[in-house]
């Protein structure tokens, strides 16, 4: 079958009832998108579908249809940081480092639809991605810085 | 874990530790008065990329960022050239004074202070004689500075002069800069790793991939102590993507081009298990008989002074018992394993805490010896100790399976499994009998311990159990500064058997001894009709570190003036891996739940290297520590256990994240650890502040406020 993946169109050899997560992981190769529970607890596979965020570990690669998936690798990179990745770096988020892939995913969704979240929304947006670092304090503070910095301030 | 301070002489340990070739290094693992082979640890780029390789593996604690630190503050390189990779399997990354190379015991900092400051300063020696000789300068004449050598009008780069400084010979001395010089330790650094991490680049074991690797999905027994009796393969081999199905010593791999065949295929697989031997363990009768055991004492920790004679003619008493459940560390990357056999040569792939013995263990499964094995260590996705198993649980099985499959297999283990797959945080029952005099006083402690040992049946063993007593199943009681003036205390452990597997977990006996003592004491204040703040400070008056630390977390949360209405405060101060924490709890009651709004920090770590990752590590030990208080509870059915995911083994989420406060104190003391320390206090923190606001007091993990006696 053939996912638009990324701005590209990938073909991918798959059973309909794989979860797109593990398309993305084993048959595209693309490990930014990450394994937590696999039941749409944790949030750590988080990828957008047409921007909105999805658990792409209980979507069956069947249902995604000609949606377009957007996954981590496309965000930005270590050299053309989105962002979100740079205020998630200002704010030195990360620890493990395992979750973050679904945090920002998450992140940048809820920015594009409420551009200016207070502390309320963005516990109310974040609480499907867990995070055992806990690293929730500094997560807060750079979807804000995120959200200053995307308006031009700093 | 908390091997370092029990005192292991170095290579007392010495089968856990295998020599690798190690290009340009000297072998042997350097005797403490040595200076470490500065080519193992460093390598200077023509391009002026310092890449420091790490005895110690990152997992979230920064490492990646503070050790890049002391060797930079000594080398005067351009940190913004800072690069980090993991060490191999090799004996000269063992920790300096011990010989294993493993990551725990929030030791990688203080124990590698020395070493890698040491590494920066040879390199800077070396480099500036090499600047000299080629300017025929007085070597004392030059000046080291951002990763440039100048000297009267010329300049070169360390990039340049790397290759000359290297062919030189070591110096026998080097000496260290004084605290007043430092530039770079005790600044605010952010971490390195964040490029990588935040664009979904970092490599993780999970996510190790070539042309060839097959992915297994294992059937382990369903309850401890179950044994496999028969399988049948048909159905999962007609799954597509399933290749192979093999029984290994843990149960059933099923071997698939990738995970999803795996998981499909080892749901189709029919398998008959035993009954575990004896029936299997069943929590609600273990601690039945954990509080049985507890009414009598067990192998002593300490034993001073007449506790029965004092108990018998006290006139006031006061006996509690405190119980804590199973835990699973519950990492967020769940655990694998990725395992090559090329004749007699074999590669692993694993996010480790102790590469050393998995590399062994390895080596002895695939008939090998240690030295053919090349074990890569990518980032871990959390360790938490789960990843530092001297039984190499899981590094083992995934050689079983490459070994069985007859091709590189990454043994992946659903999250599912990994909830079951023991080496858990034991269980534990405290029952703690206090007498004190008319005011309030403790005259005699007797404290009892009941759980099982972890260093049992482990290479630690000769080293962390000392007449009976597993010191990581009492750490912090024998040694707590309340009871070190108790005229009459005895402090003891039964360390009953099962067929659990147990391991430490962050902050490992603290997670409940400091819920044992800080509820006992804050109850002993409360039965003297005392403030817990003062009642402490009156028991710690000899204790300007422990004191200190309470009053600043007090002081700093507005403890003594009223909190905000439908809240209160609870304290509790204790010392782990070398660091005085304090902690202020602010709590309500909503919806029947507790809830923590705000947690206040006093850290006494000696000295901060990097204050930035010491916050961060505050706040996480702190999230770590309350799901353990308000949710993590592994329970056990005739050896089964009944959670399975995040939907019935919670971890904290954002909105039930309090706002975190930490304020360092810089006594001086020997630097001591910071990954783990926070995680203990925070529990009976927030028991106390349950107790101020409601009266009721929680003497069990995880607190369930409907069960409030």
């Amino acid at each position: 079958m053939k996912l638009h993946v990324n701005g590209a169109d990938r073909e991918v050899d798959a059973d309909g009832e794989m979860p797109l997560l593990w398309a993305l992981r084993d048959v595209l190769q693309l490990t930014g998108t990450k394994y937590g529970c696999g039941v749409a607890q944790c949030g750590a596979c988080t990828v957008h579908l047409d921007g909105k965020p999805v658990r792409a570990c209980v979507t069956p690669v069947a249902s995604v249809g000609d949606r377009k998936i957007t996954t981590i690798e496309a965000i930005g990179t270590p050299d053309a940081l989105h962002v979100v990745q740079e205020a998630w770096k200002q704010a030195d988020v990360v620890q493990c480092g395992y979750c973050q892939s679904g945090q920002i995913m998450t992140a940048v969704a809820l920015l594009d639809r409420i551009p200016e979240p207070n502390d309320a929304q963005i516990d109310a947006a974040m609480a499907g991605n867990i995070c055992r670092c806990g690293t929730y304090p500094r997560v807060r503070e750079a979807i804000h810085l995120a959200s200053r910095l995307k308006r031009g301030g700093k | 874990m908390n091997v370092s301070r029990r005192g292991f002489l170095q290579g007392s340990a010495a089968g856990l530790v295998i020599s690798f070739a190690v290009p340009n290094m000297v072998k042997a693992a350097p005797a403490a008065a040595q200076l470490p082979p500065v080519n193992a640890f460093l390598r200077i780029a023509p391009d002026n990329s310092v890449t420091v390789v790490l005895a110690h593996v990152e997992m979230g604690q920064g490492i990646w960022t503070g050790l890049p630190m002391l060797i930079a503050e000594e080398l005067e390189c351009d940190w913004s050239k800072i690069r980090a990779e993991h060490a191999p399997a090799a004996q000269v990354y063992g920790i300096p004074g011990m010989g294993i190379q493993m990551t725990g015991g929030s030791s990688s900092t203080n124990g590698e202070f020395e070493r890698y400051r040491q590494v920066g300063a040879i390199a800077k020696d070396m480099l500036l004689r090499a600047a000299a000789a080629r300017w025929k300068a007085p070597v004392g004449k030059l000046v080291a500075a951002n990763g440039v050598i100048t000297w009267s009008g010329k300049s070169a780069t360390y990039g340049e002069l790397a290759t000359d400084a290297m062919k030189l010979k070591p110096p026998a001395k080097v000496t260290l800069k004084p605290q007043s010089q430092w530039k770079l330790i005790g600044t605010r650094v952010r971490r390195i790793d964040s490029p990588e991490k935040i664009t979904g680049t970092a490599q993780f074991g999970m996510d190790v991939q070539f042309p060839g690797l097959r992915t297994a999905v294992v059937r382990r027994a369903p309850a401890f102590g179950a044994k496999l009796v028969k399988f049948d393969a048909t159905d999962a081999l007609k799954v597509p993507g399933v290749e192979k199905v093999v029984q290994v010593p843990s149960g059933v791999a099923v071997i698939a081009k990738h995970f999803w065949a795996a998981k499909v295929g080892r749901d189709a697989l029919k398998i008959e298990w035993t009954q575990p031997d004896g029936g299997g363990v069943t929590t609600k009768e273990q601690f039945a008989e954990y509080r049985k055991l507890s009414e009598k004492p067990g192998a002593l920790a300490a034993d001073v002074g007449k506790v029965d004679t004092v108990l018998a003619a006290a006139k006031h008493k006061l006996e509690s018992y405190y119980e804590v459940p199973y835990l699973a560390h519950s990492a967020m990357e769940p655990l694998n394993a990725t395992v090559k056999i090329d004749g007699d040569k074999v590669e692993v792939w694993t996010g480790t805490q102790f590469p050393g013995g998995d590399a062994m263990a390895a080596a002895k499964i695939a008939g090998t010896t240690p030295d053919k094995v090349t074990l890569h260590t990518p980032f871990l996705g959390g360790g938490f100790g789960r990843r530092g198993n001297p039984a190499a649980d899981f590094v083992s099985e995934a050689t079983f399976v490459a070994k069985a499959a007859g091709v590189p297999v990454k043994t992946v283990w659903t999250r599912e499994d990994d909830t079951h797959g023991g080496y858990y945080r034991p269980a534990y029952l405290h029952r703690v009998v206090v007498a004190t005099d008319d005011k309030g006083q403790p005259t005699a402690w007797d404290h009892t311990v009941v759980g099982q040992s972890i260093m049992a049946g482990t290479p630690f063993e000769a080293f962390g159990i000392k007449n009976g007593v597993d010191n990581s199943s009492i750490e912090g009681i024998a040694d707590s500064p309340y009871i070190e003036r108790v005229p009459a205390r005895r402090v003891s452990l039964h360390s009953p058997k099962n067929a659990v597997p147990v391991l430490w977990l962050r902050s490992v006996g603290n997670t409940h001894t400091a819920f044992a003592m800080e509820s006992m004491v804050d109850e002993l204040a409360h039965a003297a009709k005392q403030d817990p703040l003062a009642y402490r400070l009156a028991l710690l008056s000899d204790k300007p570190r422990f004191a200190k630390a309470l009053q600043l977390a007090a002081e700093k949360a507005g403890y003594g003036s009223p909190a905000p209405a439908g809240r209160a405060r609870g304290l509790a101060v204790h010392e782990s891996f070398g660091s005085i924490i304090a902690q202020v709890a602010e709590v309500s009651i909503e919806n029947g739940q507790i809830r923590v709004h705000q947690v206040t920090a006093a850290v006494d770590c000696g000295t901060a290297v990097n204050p930035q990752g010491l916050e961060a590590q505050i706040a996480s030990a702190i999230a770590f520590g309350l799901t353990a208080a308000l949710y993590g509870k592994l329970t056990l059915e005739h050896g089964r256990v009944e959670q399975s995911n995040f939907n019935d083994y919670p971890i904290l989420r954002i909105h039930e994240m309090p706002k975190v406060a930490v304020h360092v104190i810089e006594s001086g003391a020997p630097m001591g650890g910071i990954g783990e320390p926070a995680t203990a206090p925070i529990a009976p923190a927030v028991a106390n502040a349950v107790f101020a606001l409601t009266g009721k007091r929680l003497r069990t993990l995880p607190f369930d406020v409907k069960e409030m006696a």
